[in-house]
């Protein structure tokens, strides 16, 4: 959907990327009762395979901030609870109250929430920002790296921008968490980034710690299109080729763990494309696997029986609704729009109610946005999934729709034990907004990132913009 | 049985009516006659055997018309064989129009039209001078039947998007749209010299040259996409200097020259939900519309996804949250598009006499959690059903029963 204004009359011919996943998991159902503390993220899957040298690290750190009350507010905690006239408090970067009685420390900053909502801070499972940043030139253009069907060897991280100018969009949009995906180009397109939405200078800076990769995976129409002339040239091709990849990653994960158990000779050589394979079979990378119908993405479930691994989540999915039966009984989530269908014929069979259908047969669904300008507006467009499946008579309550864009996404991502929540403990990622937020008039007022005021619509001071957009307009 | 079909007359009783050209009206009535509204108010008396419809609580309001898209033009985006908005080979396609592409069998009709959505323009795209729009009902099944107006405007392209047409460069285009519009002129005095071959070369083939005299009167309008503010003014020079009937659409940095767009009296086509920079409209922001509204502009809020041309009302809901009135928006997607395109004296407000396009909500329109209870086109109830209503059946339990 990128550059909808310039194609303005000009047909939308609506990019609608793709991007997928799966990922191992044990798949509980989505757990209401969360929660540890929340600075310290459970050790996440450094790559064990081979090197015993840092990969990258996370030099994020926590914002100082003094602690904050909100009050008087409504409150949807995503934990099934909508507290009216609740107050929250948070300091150091932790929530440490929420209620309706809530004392206010005297060192304390007291927002009046008199008339507005406070809501966790939205997680979006499937993002581009910084890796196709605006403004969308060629240049900018890093999020594919369509040379060969199988590249797992590629990090989105090093592809983000940290100065792309839709990130404070996203922010002001509520957003505080993101998944930045490689594109769909390729059949396994590479591990994503998982990153706190903050105004940053390096990637390195709003790497979520301890986050697990994810491992980009699509099907259909996009690699057997791309590679139309060298292969995959069909969905059996697709098929073909990720079941060659993953029968070399079995190898290296074997040779590597042999070896890591006794170490006798020299290591194995290092491959980082079956590295990025090999921690998929270990269960430390979530795969997040692009996949539109219904029947490839029973495939894409064979294909992870057949290696022993678990698709994290679905991404797109838009005939999830046909077989919400077998994806609650896997375990997978899908991250999906609420509307978005028609740009391909793979998309066709898209409807409202898939989110509410996947929610009444006991799935997981995540309303993401694979979308610049979709970010910006997740709360709308859970709520109009909402309401699209109540006006057909599916319950789904306000608190789940919420969990669309929060705890689910933060489940997907491994995250769900730090952040998706309001509740003690965990980070405090919150926002409060002018209103209900799942009404088209609500807009975040502000955006607490880890503590951290990272947006304020009121107050120019706290609404960060990116080198791009300095000194260029009146 | 057509007779009887519009001769068919339904009394919508009870609901809070927005008219858009006046008041909002409590507990009133709109009655339909012969695919036309035949009074609105609270003192409207319902004729013996008219169909009742209830609308106590809901709000009635004049369908959508949405000028964003291709609706009728496209199926499925990424299909060739779908798509008939775009005449290839010529970057000047004065002559195309694109009333004959249209398909009435289209998926996406039924799917826009039972969210409310009764009228669009379908709008060709690509090239300097784009083709010709055309305005239609959706429902009908021939074209003949959707047609309402055509051609409402002359589609050209002053974005970055056209710059191919004019050498790689804005001042290129500038000087070939000039060398065009002199060339239609030229042409349109001397006719007679063309036929018998004693004329230069001209800059466009004979029809696009005829296609383009009602524009250089001023009788058929100019769409003219641009949103860089230097475009927008080199639009506002060029219809100036030929004396064109302007109409801006795009227009992302057009609140920076509001009130310059207000004085020329140039109505404005606003993607509201579309705030993402690039160096063709690095002022783009969600507080267009509302600035312009605020300046006088007459505004049109569009939704440009064909497939979700239904999603007019979000972009409306959101263009209020970023500063427009709620009737500002409402006119602004109901009777400020039927006199942009040329239709208001049959479209876009609940008058008598007026084609009764009506829409029952089961409230603000604009909101996630109002869904549509009746539309009417032309008079006709159409059934609140699709493709994507089918699919919902077919799958809400599983295993399905194929």
């Amino acid at each position: 959907m990128r550059r909808l204004s310039a194609a303005l009359l000009l047909g939308a011919l609506a990019a609608g990327c793709a991007s997928a996943g799966a990922g191992p998991t044990q798949s509980p159902p989505p757990s209401p009762v969360p929660t540890q503390s929340a600075s310290a993220p459970r050790a996440a899957s450094a790559d064990t395979t081979s090197a015993d040298r840092a990969q990258y690290p996370s030099t994020y750190q926590r914002h100082p901030n003094p602690p904050v009350l909100i009050r008087n507010a409504t409150i949807m905690t995503a934990t099934g609870q909508e507290i009216a006239g609740g107050s929250i408090l948070f300091r150091d970067g932790r929530i440490v109250a929420v209620g309706t009685t809530v004392e206010a420390p005297a060192d304390a900053v007291v927002v009046d929430g008199t008339g507005k909502w406070v809501t966790p801070g939205i997680i979006d499972s499937h993002s581009h920002l910084g890796v196709y940043a605006a403004p969308a030139t060629d240049a900018e253009s890093d999020g594919n790296e369509a040379t060969n069907p199988v590249t797992a060897e590629v990090w989105a991280e090093h592809s983000v921008w940290p100065q792309d100018p839709q990130i404070p969009l996203a922010i002001a949009g509520g957003v505080t968490t993101i998944e930045v995906l490689p594109g769909s180009a390729n059949l396994i397109g590479g591990r994503s980034a998982i990153l706190k939405l903050i105004p940053a200078r390096t990637v390195q800076e709003m790497k979520f710690p301890g986050a697990r990769y994810g491992l980009k995976m699509a099907c259909g129409e996009n690699p057997k299109r791309v590679y139309r002339t060298r292969g995959p040239s069909t969905r059996m091709g697709n098929m073909a080729g990720y079941r060659a990849a993953f029968i070399q990653g079995e190898q290296y994960r074997r040779r590597w763990d042999k070896w890591n158990k006794d170490h006798q000779g020299d290591p194995p050589q290092r491959d980082l494309g079956l590295e990025s394979l090999a921690e998929v079979l270990r269960g430390n990378i979530f795969v997040q696997n692009h996949c539109y119908r219904a029947d490839e993405m029973v495939q894409m479930i064979d294909l992870a029986h057949e290696f022993g691994f678990k698709i994290r989540s679905f991404h797109h999915a838009v005939e999830a609704y046909k077989i919400a039966d077998i994806l609650a009984r896997e375990g997978t989530a899908v991250s999906i729009w609420a509307d978005w269908w028609g740009f391909k014929e793979e998309a066709m069979d898209g409807i409202h109610e898939n989110a509410a259908l996947v929610q009444q047969a006991g799935g997981r669904p995540v309303i993401h946005s694979d979308s610049e300008s979709g970010i910006q507006r997740l709360n709308q467009e859970a709520a109009k999934a909402m309401y699209y499946g109540r006006r057909a008579g599916i319950q789904v309550t306000r608190d789940q729709a919420l969990r669309w864009f929060t705890a689910n996404p933060a489940w997907v991502l491994g995250l769900d034990s730090i952040v998706g929540t309001l509740e003690p403990g965990k980070m405090a990622d919150v926002v409060l907004w002018s209103g209900d937020p799942l009404s088209v008039y609500a807009r975040a007022l502000q955006v607490y990132n880890d503590g951290w005021l990272v947006y304020d619509r009121n107050d120019p001071a706290h609404q960060p913009k990116t080198d791009f957009s300095i000194g260029r307009q009146p | 049985m057509i007779a009887f079909l519009l001769a068919q007359t339904i009394a919508i009783t009870g609901g809070t009516v927005y008219p858009v050209s006046g008041p909002k009206i409590d507990n009133a009535t709109v009655l339909i006659q012969g695919g036309r509204i035949a009074a609105v108010g609270t003192n409207v008396a319902v004729p013996a055997g008219a169909t009742r419809i209830d609308a106590t609580g809901k709000w009635v309001t004049p369908g959508l018309i949405d000028g964003g898209g291709q609706m009728g033009l496209t199926e499925i985006g990424a299909v060739q064989g779908t798509n008939e908005a775009v005449l290839r080979g010529s970057d000047v396609a004065a002559a195309f129009n694109v009333t004959e592409g249209i398909n009435p069998a289209s998926a996406l009709i039924p799917v826009t039209r039972i969210e409310g959505v009764t009228t669009a323009l379908a709008v060709p795209f690509g090239g300097l001078i784009t083709g010709q729009a055309v305005l239609i009902d959706l429902d009908g099944a021939t074209i003949e039947a959707m047609l309402i107006k055509s051609p409402v405007g002359m589609v050209v392209n002053l974005s970055e998007d056209s710059k191919g047409a004019g050498g790689g460069s804005r001042a290129g285009v500038a000087a070939r749209l000039r060398q065009i519009f002199n060339d239609a002129r030229e042409y349109g005095r001397r006719r007679a010299d063309y036929t018998r071959a004693q004329m230069q070369p001209l800059a466009a083939p004979a029809a696009d040259l005829e296609a383009l005299q009602p524009v250089l009167r001023g009788e058929l309008p100019v769409f003219a996409i641009a949103n860089r503010r230097s475009d927008l003014e080199t639009a506002l020079r060029i219809a100036k200097e030929y004396k064109l009937q302007l109409i801006l659409a795009g227009a992302a940095e057009g609140w920076q020259i509001a009130g310059q767009i207000a004085a020329a009296a140039v109505p404005v086509l606003v993607v509201p939900l579309d705030n993402i920079p690039s160096y063709d409209q690095l002022g783009i922001r969600y507080e267009n519309a509302a600035l312009l509204a605020a300046a006088g502009v007459k505004v049109v809020l569009l939704e440009t996804d064909t497939h979700n041309s239904r999603n007019l009302r979000q972009q409306a809901g959101n263009a209020v949250a970023y500063g427009m009135t709620w009737e500002q928006a409402l006119r602004a997607v109901t009777l400020s598009p039927a006199e942009v395109f040329g239709v208001a004296g049959r479209y876009g407000s609940l008058e008598t006499g007026k084609v009764a396009n009506v829409v029952v909500w089961t409230g603000d329109p604009f909101e996630f959690s109002t869904g549509v209870e009746h539309v009417f086109i032309r008079g006709r109830e159409i059934p609140l059903r699709s493709r994507q209503t089918e699919l919902l059946e077919r799958y809400r339990t599983l295993p399905p029963k194929y």
